[in-house]
């Protein structure tokens, strides 16, 4: 692994590439600032592109973020995503099954830019990147409006190439941290993270927990003093509570995802009850981010 | 990580991050262990008296006779549980005792790995859980019944194609979500580093034996060495003590169900391209966009979309050359094999065996000394056979 990619890749900014979108774009440093700025932690919801379809996906992105989503995690479905739990195992057959392809994924993400410019972070299985191309992809990725990726099975001693690529274009690479991460480790993903870090708050994969875990609010104190960047907590985070919990405990925002995509499921033949239970749900975990 | 856990560009950890420390955990233990004086006595006592090692390296007499070479087979279908899979199960066993691991779990396509995990667990009285595609299992019911009685429990994996790739994707989240007291027991050369390193170290028992064996019988190394490639370890446990000996042509033969035109077929390395599944930069069987597709393959353990990176590796320098056999002639070289000799091979043996056969008859190969990793025997795959044959059974 090369040494000096990672340094500093916070402050990268696309320097000769401005896409159409970029001015439009609120980056996630500004996000948080205006999260802040109102005592709140940013709500952050992770659905899976074109689950159940690329039109219905389309729509629930936008009642989300009419809903009080601070910013958007955007999953492309894979066919062997190891780091997940049922919920969005079965968001990726969905989505894989009505057609989802990546250039239909950076399409999703284009006509999500046409209406908002809140930060969105992409979550993709390591393979899809690989395959298309690692610097394509981040090219393609910051033209069709993404600010950031998340690999979740790139750690960063593998991740010299994609980070390269994601300084190149601008893009904040993002890590996960978890409860097992040591202290070393921490060091060395703050090194080649920027944007903010992901914490993972269970020992286990993606799907709704019954509670936050106190290892949770130990974890985001730990993180913290070895890694300047804004600390986003998911996995597992599935109702209000969790989230006031971890905003409490000092993290800047939680990310919700399997709790959104099991109201997807479970209504996946009435469109308009979805749409409302999203709406709602939404709310009301924004509501929890207040302090 | 001590190692980067490469093999030229191939190989490497790509994981998420919660099992990062239990693969660094590992490594550390395996690179202690593994000149550990007590745990290679350990190993040496049941590889012998639990496993029946050393296998035999027989002359193929009726055969070599038949095709004009001269043919050995290497036994490892002679081994306890029916196959070499029990050489780096033991190893790994023993291992996760050393660590203090006080649960395993390993994945499993037709069972067979699934049963010497099994094996193991019971002997060394460590409890054993086996991810299985529901597919798998009921096409296996017998397997299950064989893991079942052993005390390891079968858990089937309903996501997916229901097989041997999405029984492993279970697996990885299980030891995602159970990393501190649990042990994942890989049954091949594959995943994210140390397992190609270290099932490879635990196999090339296979290749040590008969390295020495044949330079006994022959007093001369052989020119060809042929193994039936799935994920790789039977086939990089023999080959890696001859890799340094340029002469010895090495070839590894994978599944090529249908028929690679077919599109329906396990021949990763022959027909498929660069990628990244299971925790390792290798070739895998997958779509433009990088999706993985389905292997199909009448063996089930050939049946897998993925490779060992060291293959990969192998492949690229051309240091090894990778054929493939149909469904159909590797049914021909069960029959050949039983008819001629009285050994019936398993059908993932027999796809080397077959390949052997079409080796030989080319007459640039007239006379050469030819050995085939006879990975495993044949009375899983009874069935099948009869099947093919059109004999009710
Ligand atoms: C008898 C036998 N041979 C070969 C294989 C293929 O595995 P590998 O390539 O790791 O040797 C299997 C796998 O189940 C097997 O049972």
């Amino acid at each position: 692994m090369s040494e000096n990619i990672g340094e500093d890749s916070n402050k990268s900014t696309s320097k000769n590439l401005t896409s159409k979108n970029s001015l439009s774009i609120e980056s996630y440093e500004k996000m948080f600032k205006r999260v802040e700025a109102k005592n709140e932690g940013a709500f952050v919801p992770f659905v899976v592109a074109g689950d159940p379809d690329f039109d219905t996906s389309l729509e629930i992105v936008k009642t989300l973020v009419e809903n009080g989503a601070d910013a958007l995690e955007i999953g492309f479905a894979f066919s062997d995503p190891i780091a997940d739990g049922p919920t969005v195992q079965d968001a990726d057959v969905r989505a894989i099954n009505s057609g989802m392809t990546t250039d239909k994924g950076f399409e999703f993400i284009r006509r999500i830019r046409e209406f908002t410019s809140i930060p969105i972070g992409l979550l993709v299985y390591y393979n899809l990147i690989y395959k298309r191309g690692i610097d394509l992809f981040y090219k393609q990725a910051h033209e069709n409006g993404l600010n950031a990726i998340l690999s979740a099975d790139l750690p960063p001693e593998e991740a010299s190439d994609a980070v390269k690529a994601a300084r190149t274009y601008g893009v904040n690479q993002i890590f996960l941290a978890a409860q097992t991460t040591t202290n070393e480790r921490l060091k060395t993903i703050s090194q080649f993270s920027s944007g903010f870090t992901y914490l993972v708050s269970v020992m286990g994969v993606t799907g709704a927990r019954s509670e936050v875990k106190t290892s949770t609010v130990d974890l985001i104190k730990r993180v913290r003093a070895h890694n300047d960047l804004p600390l986003m907590v998911g996995f597992g985070i599935s109702k209000p509570s969790h989230v006031k919990e971890v905003i409490k405990a000092g993290a800047e925002g939680a990310i919700v995802g399997s709790a959104i995509i099991d109201i997807i499921a479970q209504n996946i033949n009435q469109k308009e009850k979805m749409l409302e239970e999203i709406g709602d749900y939404t709310r009301k975990l924004k509501e929890a981010t207040k302090k | 990580m001590i190692m980067d856990g490469k093999f030229g560009k191939y190989g490497g950890i790509f994981v998420p991050e919660l099992i990062i420390p239990a693969l660094e955990e590992l490594e550390s233990a395996f690179l202690k262990y593994k000149d550990d004086k007590q745990f290679n006595q350990d190993l040496d006592f049941y590889l012998k008296e639990f496993a029946g090692r050393p296998t035999g390296l027989y002359l193929a007499k009726n055969l070599s006779k038949k095709l004009g070479c001269k043919i050995y087979l290497k036994r490892e279908d002679m081994l306890h549980t029916g196959a070499h899979k029990i050489n780096n199960t033991l190893g790994q066993g023993l291992l996760a005792r050393y660590m203090g691991k006080d649960r395993i779990i390993a994945e499993t396509g037709a069972g067979q790995h699934g049963i010497a995990t099994a094996a193991v667990g019971a002997m060394l009285d460590i409890p054993v859980d086996v991810y299985m595609g529901s597919e798998d299992v009921d096409r296996q019911r017998l397997n299950v019944f064989r893991m079942e009685v052993s005390g390891a429990k079968v858990i089937p994996v309903e996501s997916g194609a229901r097989t041997l790739k999405d029984a492993i994707n279970q697996a990885m989240r299980d030891w995602i979500t159970n990393v501190e007291n649990t042990h994942y027991l890989i049954g091949s050369t594959m995943g994210p580093h140390p397992y190609p390193a270290m099932v490879k170290h635990f196999q090339t028992i296979i290749g040590k034996e008969c390295r020495k064996q044949i330079l006994e019988l022959e007093n001369n190394l052989p020119d060809t060495i042929i193994a039936c490639v799935g994920g790789g370890s039977n086939s990089i446990g023999i080959f890696s003590e001859f890799v340094s000996d340029k002469d010895v042509d090495l070839i590894g033969v994978e599944g090529g169900g249908n028929g690679i035109e077919s599109g329906h077929h396990g021949a990763t390395l022959c027909a498929g391209s660069e990628g990244v599944l299971h925790g390792s930069l290798s070739y895998v069987l997958q779509d433009n966009d990088g999706q993985i597709t389905e292997a199909h393959s009448v063996s089930a353990g050939l049946d897998y979309p993925g490779v060992g990176p060291e293959h990969s590796y192998l492949k690229t320098i051309g240091r090894a050359n990778y054929v493939s056999i149909t469904d159909e002639e590797a049914l021909k070289g069960f029959q050949l094999l039983s008819k001629y000799e009285g050994i019936m091979p398993a059908l993932e043996s027999a796809h080397a065996v077959a390949y052997a056969e079409k080796y030989a008859k080319m007459p640039e190969n007239k006379g050469k000394t030819i050995i085939v990793n006879l990975s495993g025997r044949g009375d899983k795959d009874m069935f099948l056979a009869a099947k093919f044959l059109g004999v009710e059974v």
